[in-house]
This record gives structure tokens, sequence and C-alpha cells, in this order.
């Protein structure tokens, strides 16, 4: 469950690349460690942020998975869906299940992230 | 599950009240037309017999230490005598008025005079104060406390709290009310403080460390002398989290290991009932140092008279509108009295005892991850006993077994924690029926899962939906619009 | 062996064998030797029940103060406490269990959770309350740091009415949280007369009714705060007939339970109830306890909302509390439930008559009269030129006050405040008059 066009944090958050804007999620194993996800967190649409800062919280009943900024960014579209169904999450994590855009401000720290097989290395070195 | 709420008819009552002189509707005239109540609060109406009908009912669904083992880590759970509950509903304590004057209350300043000073004594520290109501009460007095220390020293540069892991989720909740910004520490393999991490983590921005002794593996942290003189060198201080103390009564003392600020929580130690989740007290002993900033009004005994102190003016004001709870602390007096040293000390060799025992009763079915002796409490594993099995199907499987399930997924270090403290009031037939309750859980974890994942059986209700009381919030009745 | 411990010799043989340790001493190894060296006992012998009971039971005697005919209040009154409270309470399935944590094991614990949350919910005019807090005081505290972390605001604006031991507690968590506390006045009919509302202020505090007695009027307040909330502190038996502060848009409601059936006793345990609108659910703090089902379908009830808690969220919690006032709660609950709509309106407006006669009467007394003209409920404030004096005449009847100097943090010198409540017969109202007739 590790798609290879996404690229990849070792905080879990997966980032869709879209031109200047990236697409950002919790993995598949994510939210499987969270178990039901009951209450999605969103930052408002404009909000400015640094890569590595808290951005948004996903919730279960007994944990609360900060949710942090990939890259740094502004914020441009949040998910309206996960706020009325957070359940989303856990269903579909990298399709209808995905948290906020960013249009990046600094394209660079791409490069920094994960692909696919180095994030599926990364999850079986914490096993 | 139905609520007073179904019961009663209208115009159904539970209580004969005197008659008034006025009629009502002449009284409610006499308020302010804006101030009058429009609709009046919806409560139940109902007879006595059906007043007590439904809370006998509700009560046979709950779970009380005088119902049956209930191994709670770190909340001690030990039997609360029942003289303590008699003395507490005496009128010259419960009828008193703490805004009298001092002379009109020497018996129950007595009381709190006499608990400070055997708990300044059993904590070998020189300085207490009895307001805090509950023990997250008194860690916020004790952060309160090196806020103000600091402060005093002109050390305001001082924002760190370092924390251990394993530190219970009050303690970082309590530093950050009073504006310190919270660093963990890990633990070493031991399950204890990382003398190497700690040295790392100290400079001249630490404040002070939150330390609970034994911690919350259950183990005493063995390099504790070198911990706080680490601390001190680096003019910081020690808080050290009394929520274990049990472990150590008697024959140890914070104050001689280098604690600063104590908490104690006398629902815990000091036997006094948790009345489903409080009220509890929380006590703080500190060290000479931190006496000049206790919260004001002190308890002092001057000749033969007890007076209320005023005279701090480095105090951090108060942390309770009168002197704390007053009835817990009559009972933890009448508790210490009834025991003397010696049945102090036979407190902790009970519950260290029967930890230990425990422990060796179960350790080949259930992982220790943290494999050492224990104090009043240990930490096991409920992870790989069996195909998809949690430890939430364990101890839910417990109940069945007419058991009060041990705490959970705590410490947050150990997965599928299962933190269990049996105290030194269970007899060693009971220890025993628990540790085979819990061998048989773990054969029928591998023989038959799904009784677990389905469990509880036999309890009045079962497995709930936690998620949808999330999704779905109901937190009060909805009543029909009126 | 202490009776509460069952380990015989023989069980503490066969414990030590089965754990392989030689002796209890043993067990103790891995306390530090140095620690333990230093350790010195009290010196305290053990005692048997009646000696407990002895010692205790003269110090219950030596409080000159129970025994006195109270009119007494400063934020704790003297209702009557229905037995079939404390018998309710006596439950030890009740009393004995904590923290409903087990849901399954906790279904006692948490329907009457739920329905004390329904019924502080109705008496507040508000939409969600937690399960308990410490008291009215430290309810109020937590209140305000709520409304600093929803606003950003840092200062809060508090009636120099507020009950003065309210106001130490609230203004020792104001500095641990760096907040500001700013006063506002009263006018002479003892009402709080708000002037402009400064930017950045978190909260406004309304007493209701304050510490003078006098019931204010909070029509127009919430408009005039815009997003920095209106806090009120409201004693719950007063709002069995005046209106609730959830009707004039207050965002969060907070208050002395010991009146809804607990005893004074000298302070503590108490009960803080807290009540908000569903808008601020995720800042609350505090347990709830929430309706769900089980695995068959069947009603139940669990905590919920806890990532809020400090077990869960640590230092990013709503607040650090854990162990509350559950079993007052649970008091308050069986009082309510006994009492009902028309029990609690008769236990209020029995106080509101009293209370009014009484000061008639005192007011015909030359020298005499009501220190404030706004509407009171149950308590006042005496003026009159040596109150001292007059506290002392009473005394010697043996009627209780409060001391005079409980009001001079609120600027009142030539007073002392008097509470009634439906306890107090026609025989110490009389008492009362002729002491302070008298010379």
């Amino acid at each position: 469950m590790i798609p290879k066009d996404l690229r990849y944090t070792e905080d879990h958050e997966w980032v869709r690349l879209e031109g200047d804007r990236a697409v950002v999620g919790i993995t598949h194993h994510a939210q499987g460690q969270l178990g039901d996800i009951v209450f999605v967190e969103l930052p408002p649409v404009g909000k400015r942020v640094r890569r590595g800062e808290k951005v948004a919280a996903v919730e279960s009943v007994k944990a609360v998975g900060e949710v942090n900024a990939p890259l740094s960014g502004e914020v441009v579209a949040v998910n309206p869906a996960v706020e009325g169904s957070p359940d989303l999450v856990n269903k579909d994590p990298y399709g209808q299940g995905w948290l906020f855009a960013l249009r990046m401000a600094a394209p660079g720290e791409v490069d920094g992230l994960l692909d696919a097989a180095g994030y599926e290395a990364f999850l079986k070195g914490t096993r | 599950m139905s609520t007073i709420y179904d019961r009663g008819a209208p115009g159904r009552r539970a209580v004969a009240l005197p008659a008034l002189q006025n009629s009502e509707e002449e009284l409610l005239l006499e308020l302010p037309p804006a101030l009058r109540r429009r609709n009046p609060p919806r409560l139940p109406e109902v007879s006595q017999p059906e007043l007590v009908r439904h809370y006998t009912e509700l009560s046979r669904m709950n779970y009380g230490v005088d119902t049956g083992f209930y191994p709670l880590g770190s909340c001690t759970m030990k039997y609360n005598p029942k003289l303590h509950e008699d003395l507490a509903r005496l009128p010259g304590f419960s009828g008193l008025h703490p805004l009298l004057p001092p002379e009109e209350c020497q018996g129950a300043l007595a009381v709190l005079w006499e608990l400070g000073e055997l708990l300044q004594g059993i904590t070998g520290m020189p300085g207490v104060t009895l307001q805090p109501a509950a023990g997250a009460h008194g860690e916020l007095t004790g952060m309160l406390l090196l806020k103000r220390w600091l402060e005093d020293r002109g050390e305001t540069g001082r924002t760190k709290v370092l924390l251990p892991d394993s530190a219970h989720g009050t303690n970082p909740a309590s530093a950050a009310m009073v504006g310190f910004t919270v660093v963990s520490l890990p633990s070493d393999r031991r399950g204890m403080v990382d003398l190497e991490a700690l040295k790392r983590a100290l400079g001249p921005d630490v404040a002070g460390i939150m330390l609970t002794v034994p911690n919350t593996l259950g183990i005493f942290e063995e390099d504790i002398l070198e911990i706080t003189e680490l601390v001190h060198g680096a003019g910081g201080l020690c808080y050290f989290d009394g929520a274990n103390f049990n472990a150590y009564l008697g024959r140890a003392r914070p104050g001689d290991m280098g604690a600063d600020i104590f908490h104690i929580n006398l629902h815990k130690t000091f036997s006094t009932p948790h009345g489903g989740g409080g009220p509890g007290a929380g006590p703080v002993t500190v060290s000479e140092a931190l006496v000049p900033y206790l919260p004001v009004p002190g308890i002092v005994r001057r000749g033969d008279r007890f007076e209320l102190d005023w005279d701090r003016p480095k105090s951090v004001g108060r942390v309770h509108p009168y002197h704390g709870n007053f009835l817990v602390a009559v009972r933890a007096l009448a508790y210490i009295l009834t025991l003397g040293d010696e049945g102090m000390r036979e407190v902790s060799a009970g519950a260290v005892l029967a930890a230990n025992y425990l422990k060796a009763l179960l350790q080949d079915v259930y992982r220790v991850p943290y494999d050492r002796l224990v104090k009043h409490e240990f930490v096991l594993s409920g992870a790989g006993l069996g195909e998809g099995i949690r430890t939430l199907d364990v101890v839910k499987r417990l109940m069945d077994y007419g058991f009060h399930p041990p705490t959970i997924y705590f410490p947050l270090i150990v997965p599928e924690a299962l933190m269990i403290e049996p105290t030194e009031t269970e007899p060693k037939e009971v220890l025993d029926a628990f540790a085979e309750a819990l061998r048989a859980i773990a054969r029928e974890a591998r023989e038959d899962p799904q009784l677990l994942k389905e469990a509880p059986h036999g309890t009045p209700v079962r497995r709930l939906d936690e998620a949808r009381a999330v999704r779905e919030p109901r937190l009060r009745i909805q009543f029909e619009k009126s | 062996m202490n009776p509460y411990v069952p380990h015989t010799p023989d069980d503490v043989r066969g414990m030590l064998e089965k754990i392989g340790i030689s002796d209890v001493e043993g067990l103790f190894s891995d306390i530090p030797p140095e620690v333990r060296a230093r350790h010195r006992p009290l010196g305290l012998p053990a005692r048997d029940e009646l000696a407990v009971s002895r010692h205790l039971g003269s110090r219950a005697a030596e409080s000159t103060g129970a025994r006195l005919v109270p009119f007494l209040g400063g934020g704790l009154y003297d209702h009557y406490i229905p037995p079939v409270v404390g018998h309710v309470l006596s439950r030890s399935e009740f009393f004995t269990a904590y923290t409903p944590y087990q849901a399954e094991l906790s279904q006692g614990t948490l329907t009457w959770m739920f329905e004390y949350q329904t019924m502080v919910c109705e008496l507040t005019g508000m939409e969600v309350a937690n399960a308990s807090m410490y008291d009215g005081a430290t309810a109020l505290a937590e209140a305000v740091l709520m409304a600093a972390r929803a606003t950003g605001g840092r200062t809060v604006l508090v009636p120099r009415s507020l009950l003065p031991h309210v106001r130490e507690v609230l203004a020792t968590y104001a500095w641990g949280a760096g907040l500001t506390l700013t006063d506002v006045p009263y006018g002479p009919d003892g009402r709080m007369a708000l002037g402009a509302v400064p930017e950045g202020t978190c909260a406004l505090v309304v007493a209701q009714p304050n510490a003078l007695g006098i019931l204010e009027d909070l029509s127009g307040l919430k408009e005039r705060l815009g997003k920095a909330f209106l806090i009120a502190y409201a004693n719950p038996i007063v709002l069995a007939v005046v209106e609730p502060p959830g009707s004039f848009g207050a965002d969060v409601v907070v208050g002395e339970g010991q009146v809804l059936g607990n005893p004074i006793a000298f302070g503590g345990p108490l009960l803080g109830f807290f009540a908000t609108r569903m808008e601020h659910l995720r800042r609350m703090p505090g347990r709830v306890s929430g309706e769900t089902r089980d695995a068959h379908g069947k009603v139940g009830y669990v905590m919920t909302f806890q990532t809020r808690e400090q077990h869960i969220r640590r230092e990013g919690a709503t607040s650090n509390i854990c162990t509350n006032s559950a079993l007052c709660a649970l008091a308050a609950t069986v009082y309510l439930a006994a009492l009902g709509p028309g029990g609690l309106r008769r236990v209020a407006l029995l106080a509101y008559e009293r209370a009014h006669v009484l000061a008639e009467r005192i007011g015909r007394i030359p020298g005499y009269g009501l220190a404030f003209s706004g509407p009171f409920f149950h308590e006042f404030v005496v003026r009159c030129s040596n109150p001292a004096g007059a506290v002392e005449k009473l005394r010697r009847a043996g009627i209780a006050v409060l001391p005079p100097e409980f009001l001079a943090p609120l600027g009142v010198r030539q007073g002392f405040p008097v509470a009634v409540t439906e306890k107090r017969t026609d025989e110490e109202l009389d008492l009362f008059v002729s002491a302070l007739e008298g010379r």
C-alpha cells in the first residue's frame, strides 16, 4: 500500500506533486496505527507554513496524530470532505482522504523527501 | 441503560420541604423582570423509592475496590478503611465553615496541622501545603513554586522542564500550564533515566526536572542521587511525582534523595476513597529553599493554638479557595495514626511483595519488557499473544473472570502495555486467582481468539463503540422542544 | 500486622520463594543504601480503632464554630441535604471506584455523569458540561485559561465584587499563565459597572449573584465583548428562578456546586461545575461522558473526547486535570433528582423569602440598613457603624456571620455579610434580630 508515484516523509505524510502544488495526506501505515479516525483538524487556507511545522491533526479515539508540513509553502486548499467524514482517511488515505494542498515556496525541498522505495525501507527499519 | 429521566412522572417528588409564607408567584414577581427565569430547568420528577432504586441499580453496574480486585496501575486502588468514612461525617468536621475566625475552628486546623507535620516527617521535607485538591493540582502548585523561585532569583531564562518519556501525562500538562517548555528525556535499556541524555539536556535554560519515583514501569531510579545532583549542579530543581509513594512508604524519603518539591496523592498512598474519579487530595511538601513561596495561608501552631499564617510575602498565592480537601485530610490522618511507623513499613513491604510475586507468576506467559526487581507495580506487554489479539482484548476478557482490568497502553514506551498494581491489601489467594485468569486468557488468545475479540460477555453492556461517541456526540439528554 | 494487610508469615515466605528473594528487605535493595540509611521514623506508635476514633472525635468537638447557628455565606451555604443523598453516596460501588476508564464495568458512574451533565446544562442554559472540576474557583480559573487560548487575548476583566478568595485563586493561575487581571468596579447599587472593554481582552467574568449578594443584569454584556468570552460564576440554586447566563450568550458558566447536596466540610471537598457551548467543546477541560451503543446495539456510556485530556495530549492538553470531584458531582445529581424542578424552586424561594424577611427586620433596627440598593437573593451586606461590635453581639447569642474583614478586599468598610437558607427557622431569625437590638 505504498503508491509509487508519491513522495513520503519519515513522519508518515505522503505528497503528490502537481506543478507548483503539493497535495498532502497521511499514509496507509499511519492511518492503521491510529485506528478509527474520528476527527481531522485542518489549517486555514492562506496559512504559510515552514517545512516540519505542525499544520494539521488527525485524531482517533485514543490518539492524536500530528501532521507536519512536508514542504514549506502556503496552504491553498483543504479537503472539506474529511472534516465531515473523518473515516475517509482510513478508507482511502491516498485518494478521498487527502488533507490539504500547499503552493510550494522552496521546490528544492522536494529532494529531501523519500520515494516509495525509500519509505518502504524506512518502514521495515522501524518495525 | 436508562437514566433517572426515564423514571417518574410530572409532580412526583422525593423530599418533603417546608412551605413558603408567600405564594411562589408573588415571590417570583418580586424579581426584576429581566432576571426572572422563563423556562424552568428540566430536572427529573421522581418519588423517593424510585430514586433509590435507580441509583442502587446504577451502583450494581459499577465495580469498586469493595467489589473486587482492582489492579489499576499508578492508581493504588487499596482498601479504604470504613472507620474513616464515619469520622469524615462527624458534624464538627462536615458542618464547619472555613471562613469562621480561626479561634472557632481549632479542631479542624489542628487536624490539618497534624497531617502537615506528619507528611513533612514522612517525606523528610521541611515545608508543606495541603491546599492542592488532587495530584495534578499538586503538580501545578509545584510548577508555580518553581516559577516563583526562578523569578525571585532573576533566573527567568530558565524555561525548560525535563521529563522522562515514561512520565504521567499530567506532568507535561502541568508544566505547560505555567508556561514551561517540556523536553522529553529518553529512557535507557534498564527503563531508567538515561544519564548521558540528561547531561546533554541540562543547561542554563533548564528550570528543573519532573521525576516519578519509582517510575511508571515500577522501577526505582537506581541513579536517583546522581540525577538530583546533576540537576542541582546545573542550577535546576527536582520535582518528584508522588503517585507511586506507596512503593517506599516508611522506608525512604524523597527529601533524602534530593527532591525539592514532592506531591502526595492522599487517595492513593493514604487510602482515601477514589470516589468514582475524585475527590482526592494532592498535598505538596518542599525543601527549605521553597518554603517562602508556599501558598497562603499556612497553618501554624503558636503555643496550644492553631492560626493562619498570611505572612509570606513571596508566596505564589492561593491555589484553593479554602484549605484544600479537608475531609480527605481527616481520613488520611486517621490512616497514618492507625498505622504508625511499623504499619507504614508493612504497607510498602506488602505492596512490593505483591507486585513482584504477581510478576513472577506471569512472566513466563506475558513478555516483561524491562525485567528487573520492581516496586509496587510492573508492566507487561500483551503483544504476541495470538493472531490479531491486542491488550484491549485481554483486559476486556479479564472482566468476564470478575476482575477489574489493569491500566493499559501506558506507559507509552511499552507497546501493548498492561500496568499492574496489586497494592498491599489483597490476599495471596486473590493474586493467585488473578494470575490464573491472565494465564487462562493467554491460552484462549491462541485457541479461541474470537472469545477475546468479542469480550466482555458477562457485563451489563458489551464492548462499547467509542468512535461513535465522538462522531455522533451525545453529551447530554436531548429533550423534545417544549 | 496492620488490619489492612492480609499477608501472614506463611504467605510472605511462599511469595518470596516464588520471587526468588530471601527476605523482605531484599525487595528494597534497588533503593540506594545511603538513602535508606538516612530514613528516620516518626516515632509514631500504631493505634487501635478506638484510640483513633477518640482522637479525631475530640478534634471534631474542638471547633466551636460548628455549634453556632450559621448565617454564613461567602460562596458556601448551609442548605438542607436530604438523607437520601448520603445513602446513595454510601454505596461503595460508587465511592471505591475510580475514573471510569473501563466503560463496561463503570456504567453506573458513566450514567450518572451523563445525568449530571444534563442537569448542569439545564441549570446554566448551556449546551455541554464536563463531569466536574475541583471547586468553583479553579473551574473559573480554567475557564479563563480556555478563553485566553481561544481568543489570544491576555487581559481578563474581573469584577471587584467577585468573592475575594475565588479571585485570589484566579490571580494565581493567571500569573502562572502570564495573564493580567483588570478590575471592574461596582456602583452604589452593588452591581458591576463595566466601562470600556480594552483591546486584548480575553474574557469578562461576571458573578451571579456577586459577593455582595446582588443579582447582576447580564443583558447586553456579550454584545459588548465581541469574540472575548463572557464567563459567568453562578450559584446553581439561584439559577432555579433566575434567568441562566446561557440566555445572555455566556461562553462558559462555572460555579461552586457545594450547595447541591454537599456539606460545607471546612471548605473541601467542593464541586466545580463547568458548562459551555458545543463550539468550544474541543477546548473544554475535564472528563465527559457520552452516549453510544455496544456491540449488540444497546445504549451505553463512555468517556469521550479524551484527546483533549492530559493522558493523551500531554503538554498540548486543554488542562492538567485528572482526578476531579466525582463523588460531589454524584451528590449534586442525586440532590437535583430528589428535589426536581419544583423542589429546587422551593429551596431557592425559601432562601430568598427568609433572607428578605430578615433584611427588612434588620433595616428597622436603628443604625442598621442594607449597604447596597440593588436586588439581592439570599445574601446581603448589613451596613452599620460598628460591624465588629455587631458580629460580637451575634456571636454572644450563638449566631455566626462572616467577619467584617471578609469584605475588606472589596472596599466594604462599614458592614458585614449575612446569608440565609431554607434551614434557618423563624426562631433563629428572631434571635438574630433581638441580638442586634440588644446592647
